[in-house]
């Protein structure tokens, strides 16, 4: 485990946040350590973040939500004077690879959906409480909040300074909230997103760009009001106490390979694959109290955290492991009692934490530029929750009748109300709706087969899984595809992809990663921001960036 | 080479590549099977399948066992899977991966383009019979049917063996190929055949033995290339079938010798000298030089198309994958990767043909094609002695690249046989100089009268100097069914 990012924290280790609960109301403090960078050649000055930050925040949502449901308001703030938060470190960016850029990026739009949409799917409703200078990635973080209040301190200001000053865009969702979330005016963005002093007072709050703003004097008192405001409006129901998300089981092991309690993901460097098994429950609880007692023992609440930290670590830590291959062992019953559970309990606080989080962790993997398969050998658990993957990933294939010296249970998946718009998509369509787009027919097929056990002949007729094979074509069809897949252009293969996974309407979401995202991956490619003489280089140097003035 | 590799015949399907353990490949053959039966006995007229024929049949892989001869019946004929024997240590001969072991499984990065290799051999296969099927009720002997016949059943026992590899190494793809190759028919409007030659009619015995000569012999080339590819299986097939590819090579340039034969000595019968008296010619029931000239101008010019567009990115990538070599790759002495190499190639600039130096991995197709032509030209070359020796002025050329082609660099401009750029008035005018006109087809179709009493041959051919197997000529080659 070598210089490879660990997305693992907890409160014990955070060098950047502090939190405070009184009652209903939480205030998180971005205090960011100068020398708490992730990696060396840069001092996080002013609140500006890195991943490292960014991993403590996500942590930070995340326990909110399930060690903390008590909590309904969360005020975001900064721990400094004069300073809210400068946004990405210029010089961590300028510095960083390519590559880490992308996935810098990717995580912390994922971090910021997840803060955003804590209102909506856990109630709990977060401000951002703007002090001192807010900019750029600043005020992304500020835009990912539910209600945002601006100090008029007559200096105070938010902006997205990044085209002027750096050449490159606020790519954190920043341009998308501006015009999707916050509905500013698109001409009034184009001057907002130009200006690098950004707006302040009065001006910003008949902009759109922020809900509220406040004399400095009044405006602590004000932040506090409005906290206790929301936090008596909310409908989110009164929970005495949360569970305690404890350490995964988690052993890395010197190959590669990486152990946890469900899953296994065993990495194979020549064939540049991995293989995510995934193992279905040994028992579940027979009510919901006893669900409760298992807390995050729990075993779809375990399988997602886990899951969760193996995308999150491939995805980083494991460049070159250009396809993962899902599988799952395991008893359909038992997985089966163990979703029904969930299902019939889905309003209690726990089980909506659990599902919700389930929910992003399909999203994480919907995003995750590799190419994805599923195989569904005998003796899978396919079964709703986890049969979301197969309708996530990029092709699926099926064992078909039984195999030579393989006692395993025959290979089956079945459907239940997990599959028809539990856990959309980020285009707000289930992943079936997404997947029969074009004839609605087989999603109706597919709705009449609810709880069926299927085989591979039907799963294959009603266009689940993409090829059902037989034990003579098993082996062959699945590594010739895995090495043509290998001999492929990641670059193509991930541009492809995320191309086809994505069909069906726009939302803010899908145009955060698909629209802003794309364009802002092209920017760092291009020598007017990472060239030697590009603005993103020379920033901090005195000298402007000097720019191919050719429009492409 | 190991000794004596024994086909099996433990199954229906006589191989050595073990099918009675591979139940894989062996249920898609089984399934195959009866469609690949109908199809032949679709296509062959009845009388001749039940006929006792005079042919090879291969009965193991090395130079002792593949030719076995007896009487058989065609639909008996051991169609089955055989490979070339595996040589230890094989490397792959060409392209980036030079030198590193030959593949022995389908790479997958390289799997579609395999494919379309072996399907487009592999429907070249049952093409010509389809195009030969009705030749053996025009046949001159019994000993050029029988000879037609051992074309046929090699030709489809080819199919078998790009069925084998379709089926053996490209799953449910490959089935549903496999399945095609029998869908597709020569000529048909629906589901022609994929390349054009193998469309065109093969209408009487001279075009057969021109077709031999001239289409087969590209066959041989295809096959000699995909004989030094890297992919093991594809070079141990092509390997083997180049063995019975040179008998249709025999057939070819054999028949057309015995043709040429008949005419000159039709010709010092009666003493004409020119070969140009071509009615004189013609009443003594024989085929003139000229015209004979013309068919091989006809079946050259299309054969040379087969080889595809002069600079070609299919072939370069092929090449430099390493699952399409040179003719006799392993024998050049160059880096067998050609990154920095040129070759030659002629191409038209300005109105005139020109040599230009182009990247060697693009002319691929180009040098596979020069290759051809100097094999091809050892053919004439035979002919000619033979018409030289019965005092005999006449030479039999082959045509120049440029002339009559329909694909490539001179498909847009007219060139006489010397390869001389004209006009299109001028090609006009002199057409039917050089090309067969419907005249000339008819009158070798009026020629085209069955000779089966064993021992007699048509006027128009003699005698082979040695029959097959050592047999004398009248040998009684294909005992005829008789309904």
């Amino acid at each position: 485990m070598n210089n490879s990012v660990d997305f693992q924290t907890d409160p014990s280790n955070y060098r950047h946040w502090r939190v405070d609960y009184n009652g209903a109301i939480a205030n998180v403090y971005m205090d960011v350590d100068d020398n708490g960078g992730l990696f060396d050649g840069y001092d996080l000055k002013l609140n500006s973040y890195d991943l490292g930050v960014d991993i403590e925040l996500a942590d930070i949502v995340e326990r909110m939500r399930f060690e903390h449901p008590q909590i309904k308001v969360v005020v975001l703030q900064s721990g400094k004077d004069r300073v809210f938060c400068a946004g990405a470190n210029i010089r961590m960016l300028g510095g960083a690879s390519h590559s880490h850029k992308v996935n810098f990026c990717k995580f912390t739009n994922e971090t910021r959906n997840a803060l955003e949409s804590a209102e909506a799917d856990s109630g709990q409703k977060y401000i951002a409480a703007i002090k001192g200078a807010c900019a750029g990635g600043g005020y992304e973080l500020a835009l990912a909040c539910n209600y945002i209040m601006l100090t008029d301190d007559r200096n105070t200001s938010v902006s997205l300074p990044e085209v002027p000053l750096l050449a490159v865009l606020p790519g954190t969702g920043g341009l998308t909230r501006l015009t999707d979330k916050r509905k500013v005016r698109r001409d009034l963005a184009d001057v907002f997103c130009s200006t690098e002093e950004g707006v302040k007072g009065k001006r910003a709050e008949q902009w759109r760009l922020v809900d509220e703003v406040i004399t400095n004097s009044r405006f602590d008192q004000a932040v506090l009001e409005r906290a206790g405001e929301f936090a008596a409006a909310s409908d989110k129901s009164d929970v005495s106490e949360g569970i305690v998300l404890t350490k995964l089981d988690r052993t890395f092991e010197n190959d590669g390979n990486i152990r946890y309690s469900t899953v296994d993901v065993e990495v194979d460097r020549a064939s540049r694959k991995a293989t995510i098994t995934i193992r279905g429950p040994d028992s579940t609880p027979t009510n919901i109290e006893s669900f409760i007692d298992e807390g995050a023992n729990t075993y779809l609440l375990r399988l997602a955290r886990e899951l969760d930290d193996a995308i999150l670590h491939l995805r980083l830590n494991e460049l070159e492991l250009g396809l993962l291959i899902f599988k799952s062992q395991g008893d359909h019953e038992k997985l089966v009692a163990h979703e029904n559970l969930l299902l019939q309990n889905a309003d209690h606080w726990l089980v909506n934490e659990v599902l919700q989080l389930w929910k992003r962790v399909l999203k994480r993997i919907d995003i995750t530029s590799r190419s994805m398969i599923a195989t569904i050998e005998h003796g899978s658990c396919f079964s709703g929750i986890l049969a979301e993957i197969l309708f996530a990933v990029d092709r699926s294939y099926m064992m078909k009748d039984e195999f030579e010296d393989d006692d395993r249970r025959i290979a089956h998946i079945s459907l239940t109300d997990a599959n028809f718009g539990m856990f959309p998509m980020a285009n707000g369509l289930s992943r079936l709706q997404t997947r029969f787009l074009g004839d609605q027919n087989f999603l109706q097929a597919a709705t009449a087969l609810k709880a069926e056990r299927l085989e591979a002949d039907d799963a294959e007729k009603l266009g689940l899984v993409t090829m059902a094979l037989d034990e003579l074509d098993w082996d062959d069809e699945l590594r010739i595809f895995m090495e043509e897949r290998a001999s492929f252009s990641p670059d193509a293969m991930t541009a492809m992809e995320a191309n086809l996974r994505f069909a069906g309407p726009e939302t803010m979401e899908t145009r955060i990663f698909g629209r802003l995202t794309a364009w802002q991956n092209w920017i760092f490619n291009r020598p007017n921001a990472v060239g030697h003489k590009g603005a993103l280089q020379r920033y901090g140097s005195g000298m402007r960036g000097k720019f191919d003035m050719e429009r492409v | 080479m190991e000794d004596h590799v024994k086909v099996n015949y433990d199954t229906r399907i006589p191989n050595n590549v073990g099918l009675s353990s591979d139940r894989k490949v062996l249920r898609a053959l089984e399934k195959w099977h009866p469609g690949f039966i109908d199809w032949w006995n679709q296509l062959i007229p009845p009388r001749y399948q039940q006929s006792m024929v005079y042919l090879r049949t291969a009965v193991s892989a090395d130079s002792k066992g593949w030719a076995k001869f007896d009487y058989v019946k065609m639909p008996d004929y051991r169609w089955g899977v055989l490979l070339a024997p595996r040589q230890e240590d094989r490397t792959i001969p060409c392209g980036e991966h030079y030198g590193a072991p030959a593949w022995q499984e389908v790479p997958g990065e390289y799997r579609n383009m395999l494919k379309r290799l072996i399907v487009i051999q592999g429907d070249t296969e049952p093409a010509s019979v389809e195009q030969q099927h009705l030749l053996a009720l025009s046949a001159p002997s019994l000993y050029d049917m029988r000879n037609l016949f051992q074309v046929n059943v090699e030709e489809s026992r080819h199919l078998w063996a790009m069925v084998y590899l379709l089926f053996k190494y490209f799953g449910r793809d490959g089935r549903e190929e496999g399945e095609d190759l029998l869908r597709r028919s020569s000529g048909s409007e629906e589901t022609p055949r994929l390349l054009g030659a193998f469309n065109e009619k093969t209408p009487d015995w001279l075009s057969f033995f021109m077709f031999t000569f001239c289409t087969d012999r590209d066959g041989k080339m295809q096959l000699e290339s995909l004989a030094q590819s890297g992919f093991d299986p594809l070079s141990r097939t092509c390997r083997f079938m180049l063995t019975e590819e040179a008998h249709h090579m025999f057939v070819g340039e054999n028949g057309v010798t015995r043709t040429i034969q008949a005419t000159l000595e039709a010709m010092n019968r009666v003493n004409i000298d020119d070969p140009y008296d071509i009615d004189e010619i013609r009443s003594l029931g024989v085929i003139d030089l000229p015209t004979i000239q013309k068919k091989l101008n006809l079946h050259f010019s299309l054969s040379l198309d087969l080889f595809g567009q002069e600079l070609s990115t299919n072939a370069a990538n092929a090449f430099n994958a390493g699952i399409k070599g040179r003719y006799m790759e392993s024998k050049l002495e160059d880096d067998h990767k050609l990154v920095d190499d040129t070759y030659t190639v002629k191409t038209v600039k300005n109105g005139k043909i020109v040599a230009e130096e182009v990247p060697a991995l693009t002319a691929i197709n180009m040098r596979l094609r020069d290759d051809y032509i100097r094999d091809a030209a050892r053919g004439v070359k035979r002919w000619n002695t033979l018409i030289r020796r019965n005092g005999v002025q006449f030479e039999i050329k082959l045509p120049n690249e440029a002339f009559h082609r329909q694909i490539g660099v001179f498909k847009s401009v007219h060139a006489d046989v010397d390869g001389d750029l004209i006009g299109k008035e001028e090609w006009d005018r002199n057409v039917s100089k050089w090309l067969p006109t419907s005249g000339d087809n008819d009158f070798i179709q009026s020629l085209m009268e069955p000779c089966y009493e064993p021992g007699r041959f048509a006027s128009w051919i003699a005698p082979p100097r040695v029959g097959i197997n050592n047999m004398p000529g009248e040998f009684d080659y294909v005992k005829l069914h008789m309904a």
